[in-house]
């Protein structure tokens, strides 16, 4: 009689070690074996980079929508400004772009996934599909459309194609009746998806 | 490397199609636009990606198009636009410059 009522189970993964997964296990071996890492430094850099969430960003919009002058020297050099806020981004040249009345910013990188992974983390399933690539350059206002981000004419939708060195973060508009709200609480209207400029925050 | 093109500047994707890793998309290639925005110099990624640390430094635009000079049957307003990360030797200057220069 089984114990446990059935449930999907995911198949087990007894294929061979693929060319990259070998390369990658021989050069982290040959990296502890000559000291230059340990195996304890290594985990724990997964663990920070696991940790990364969209929580930071959020606190760097936040900031903005309380402070003027932070929202000013943050459109002006990201880099300096988040690093303000105690949040190293190391070498990506963070490009932070601003929603105002009459003009709404989206990204993609239609090469592949570049993500500003320092202050959202992990990128999205559909932030890196085929699909979202192609049509976000192709149609942005069916597809913000389809996510439930219906823009007006009068506003430019403006996509920004992430294809090199830099890195863009939206700045999303302020909600209206938020005045009262500390920038704890601000922090907490902003979603992932609206720094990506894929939704607005309500 | 001082840059070619000033923000302003009213460029044009060439439109070739060299073998090997590149940084541009099929999409924007043959297509003009305007600098909106000078980088700064970047290691060319076309050449880092094969193992070149040394790679030259080229500057880096982002360059603004109207979506409806890349895609004539666009949907939606004249004055929605796309921003792409072009690297200098993908650009050369229209005729637009050259009549002005």
């Amino acid at each position: 009689m089984p114990h446990e009522p059935a449930h999907p189970t995911r198949p087990d993964q007894d294929a061979p070690l693929t060319y990259y997964q070998l390369l990658e296990q021989a050069v982290r071996e040959l990296l502890i074996e000559k000291r230059l890492l340990t195996a304890e430094e290594i985990r724990a850099a997964v663990e920070r980079m696991d940790a990364r969430s969209p929580e930071q960003g959020a606190r760097v919009v936040a900031r903005a929508w309380a402070d003027p002058d932070f929202r000013k020297r943050l459109l002006q050099n990201a880099p300096a400004a988040v690093a303000e806020l105690g949040i190293e981004i190391g070498p990506l040249q963070l490009t932070v772009v601003e929603n105002t009345e009459t003009v709404h910013n989206l990204v993609v990188c239609t090469l592949c996934s570049c993500y500003p992974r320092n202050l959202l983390g992990l990128p999205p399933d559909w932030y890196k599909s085929r699909e979202y690539r192609s049509r976000a350059v192709r149609e942005p206002r069916k597809v913000l459309e389809e996510f439930g981000t219906v823009l007006p004419e009068e506003v430019t939708v403006r996509v920004h194609d992430s294809t090199a060195d830099l890195r863009y973060l939206v700045l999303p508009r302020r909600p209206e009746g938020t005045a009262h709200l500390d920038e704890a609480a601000l922090a907490q209207r902003v979603g992932r998806d609206a720094m990506i400029g894929i939704t607005v925050p309500d | 490397m001082s840059p070619r093109f000033e923000v302003g500047a009213s460029v044009r994707v060439r439109n070739v199609s060299p073998p090997g890793h590149l940084r541009t998309p099929f999409y924007i290639r043959g297509c003009q636009g305007v600098v909106e925005r000078i980088c700064g110099p970047y290691r060319n990624p076309e050449e880092l990606a094969y193992g070149n640390r040394q790679a030259d430094r080229v500057p880096l635009y982002r360059v603004r198009f109207a979506q409806h000079h890349i895609w004539p049957d666009y949907c939606g307003p004249e004055q929605d636009t796309v921003d792409v990360e072009l690297y200098e030797f993908w650009l050369e200057p229209t005729s637009e410059n050259a009549h002005a220069a």
